[in-house]
């Protein structure tokens, strides 16, 4: 079973929450795919067993030895990458999508594919079984083909293991590692909190697993800082018939045990979100 | 150039973090408070289009929306020949093939619009149609201010396009604060890519610390210049502080933990309007980074 943990608005409380529910098992597959910005080896400090590079997009790059600035690439090119400056044809790499047209139509073949930065792709054994995560090239693209990467190693790992479940900690967003994220998972738990922000974010998200026709749960992050917005989310999610999985209190505790590099549920097992996070667990579980 | 000395500059930061919900919102939405009223030509741009929501804090009624599409290919399987060149071409696996069945499918998610399988048909069997991927909105407060938010299109893969659709919308400002996306990868170096400088707000944890190096990283690499805020001030310990310092990183100001500021900005207020010190703080903030890295007006 692969359970997904995702959050339209950033910094709700994705990443400890899916700390929470890794460590309520001692045999579980946690697949970090917020790739961009990965923190969940912070908390449980994973001993790395393997490791692997992947190649992102390719870039164009001009042999000045053979163009001749006759700005056939130009003309071709849809993203604005390739401009005279000075009389001289520049790839610009920023903007360059690797769609590699203009390799392929320059007529004296000056142009060539180079690879980009290479992302890695990590696994290994952690406290409460297998972790993988995946850490993108500073400036790379491309990165919902390395949340594939990442999620089709830690069924692998979860197939060779014989581990039942996959925990997903997403990326923030709508866009493409966010669906790469989501596709064919069991269950999406959409990590929410109650402003006006968090509650327009929520909506746009859960627009989105609705089309992918998932299960979706919605917990509600900080409830008390704001119960009317609470409330507002609670009655919302009723009128599209989403299931409220839990509301957290706010606590500051959450941010004492990330510096101690523990979950809630390892640091503080008996406090009131503790508790809360375990039986919402329990219940994707015995769904 | 006649008259205005100060705002005959032009200036574009950038409010960025590698970890979401950091205050990159807060933080944009109150420096443009702050600053607008001096600024004359001045613009909030919302480049977060997966999750726009800069615009929910102000009272705004909408000018004008732009459509932002993208060239998809349509073939017309009466002159398809069933060659494979157009699935060769494409590097974004976009044009499913199986010759023999005489089966040709454009999935239209994965492509990027750069044309490549029409200039592969020999058969003139592509033609390229527009689809809309997301919306430039213009929009305009009762006192004035300009807001553009960026919005892409659900069920669309990369936001990019519209991104860049909204910078071209802004062009003839003079000064833009941008609301960045979160993360390194493609839609944060899109919006940054414009900018003549980033801040980047951080929170003091460790997963704030793990994603400012690495946004840090990503703008050495764009040879950007950006400095830090770091938001939340209080909490969590103090490795963040000691990064800055050994990085020679700038800390531009630091905002403290407060459930008051949290109350404030969750229904949707923008805080430097409530908050005296802080509007002062944004201020300060803004113009010495519009003295220190402001474009001659006339060179624009």
């Amino acid at each position: 079973m692969e359970i997904a943990v995702i959050s339209g608005k950033g910094g709700t409380g994705k990443s400890s929450i899916s700390a929470a529910f890794a460590s309520e098992h001692d045999k579980i597959v946690l697949a970090d795919c917020d790739v961009d910005a990965a923190n969940l080896y912070i908390i449980f400090e994973p001993e790395i067993t393997e490791k692997s590079s992947f190649i992102g997009a390719q870039k164009a790059e001009i042999d000045y030895s053979k163009c001749t600035n006759c700005g056939t690439c130009i003309d071709y090119c849809r993203f604005d990458a390739i401009k005279f400056d000075n009389g001289k044809v520049v790839i610009n790499e920023i903007f360059c999508d690797g769609c590699k047209l203009c390799s392929r139509i320059c007529p004296e073949n000056a142009i060539s594919m180079i690879d980009n930065a290479e992302s890695l792709l990590l696994s290994g054994n952690f406290r409460h079984g297998k972790m993988v995560y995946g850490r993108l090239a500073p400036g790379e693209e491309n990165s919902g083909r390395l949340v594939n990467l990442v999620r089709d190693k830690a069924k692998k790992i979860a197939e060779q293991n014989n581990i039942e479940t996959i925990i997903i900690d997403g990326p923030p967003g709508i866009g493409c590692p966010v669906i790469s994220t989501i596709t064919g998972v069991d269950h999406v738990v959409v990590v929410t909190e109650p402003s006006l922000s968090g509650m327009h974010d929520l909506k746009r998200t859960l627009e989105l697993t609705n089309s992918f026709n998932l299960k979706t749960w919605v917990i509600i992050n900080k409830f008390d800082l704001n119960s009317e917005f609470s409330d507002k989310i609670v009655e919302y999610c009723n009128h599209e018939g989403i299931d409220v999985l839990a509301k957290l209190p706010y606590d500051k505790q959450i941010v004492d045990a990330m510096v101690n590099c523990k979950s809630i549920t390892e640091y503080l097992p008996d406090a009131e979100i503790s508790k809360i996070i375990k039986i919402a667990l329990n219940k994707i579980i015995n769904f | 150039m006649e008259g205005k000395i100060l705002t005959d500059k032009s200036l574009k930061i950038a409010i960025a973090s590698g970890k979401g919900g950091t205050g990159k919102t807060l933080i944009s939405t109150s420096m443009f408070y702050a600053i607008q009223e001096k600024y004359e030509n001045s613009v909030l741009l919302d480049c977060d289009a997966e999750e726009p929501n800069s615009l929910l804090f102000f009272d705004a009624s909408l000018k004008e929306s732009l459509k932002v599409v993208q060239k998809v290919p349509v073939i017309d399987t009466d002159k398809c020949v069933y060659c494979g060149k157009c699935h060769d071409y494409c590097e974004y696996n976009a044009i499913f093939i199986i010759p023999p069945s005489r089966i040709i499918k454009v999935i239209e998610e994965l492509c990027h619009g750069c044309g490549a399988c029409s200039v592969a048909c020999e058969y003139d069997a592509i033609i390229e149609k527009d689809t809309e991927v997301g919306r430039v909105n213009l929009f305009v407060t009762d006192n004035g201010m300009n807001l553009v938010e960026a919005r892409m299109k659900s069920g669309v893969m990369s936001p990019v396009p519209v991104i860049k659709a909204a910078h071209k919308s802004t062009s003839d400002k003079d000064i833009v604060i941008m609301d960045s996306p979160p993360g390194t990868s493609c839609p944060f170096i899109q919006t940054v890519v414009e900018a003549d400088y980033v801040i980047l707000v951080t929170e003091p944890t460790p997963f704030g610390l793990s994603d400012l190096k690495q946004s840090v990283n990503t703008l050495k690499t764009m040879h950007k210049q950006y400095g830090v805020v770091i938001n939340r001030a209080g909490l969590g310990d103090t490795k963040v502080y000691d990064y800055l310092k050994s990085e020679n990183i700038e800390l531009l100001a630091e905002i403290p933990f407060d459930k008051e500021i949290a109350i404030l900005y969750s229904t949707g207020k923008i805080v430097a309007a409530h908050d005296d010190n802080l509007k002062a703080l944004f201020m300060k903030i803004f113009e010495s980074i519009y003295n220190s890295y402001g474009n001659s007006g006339n060179q624009r």
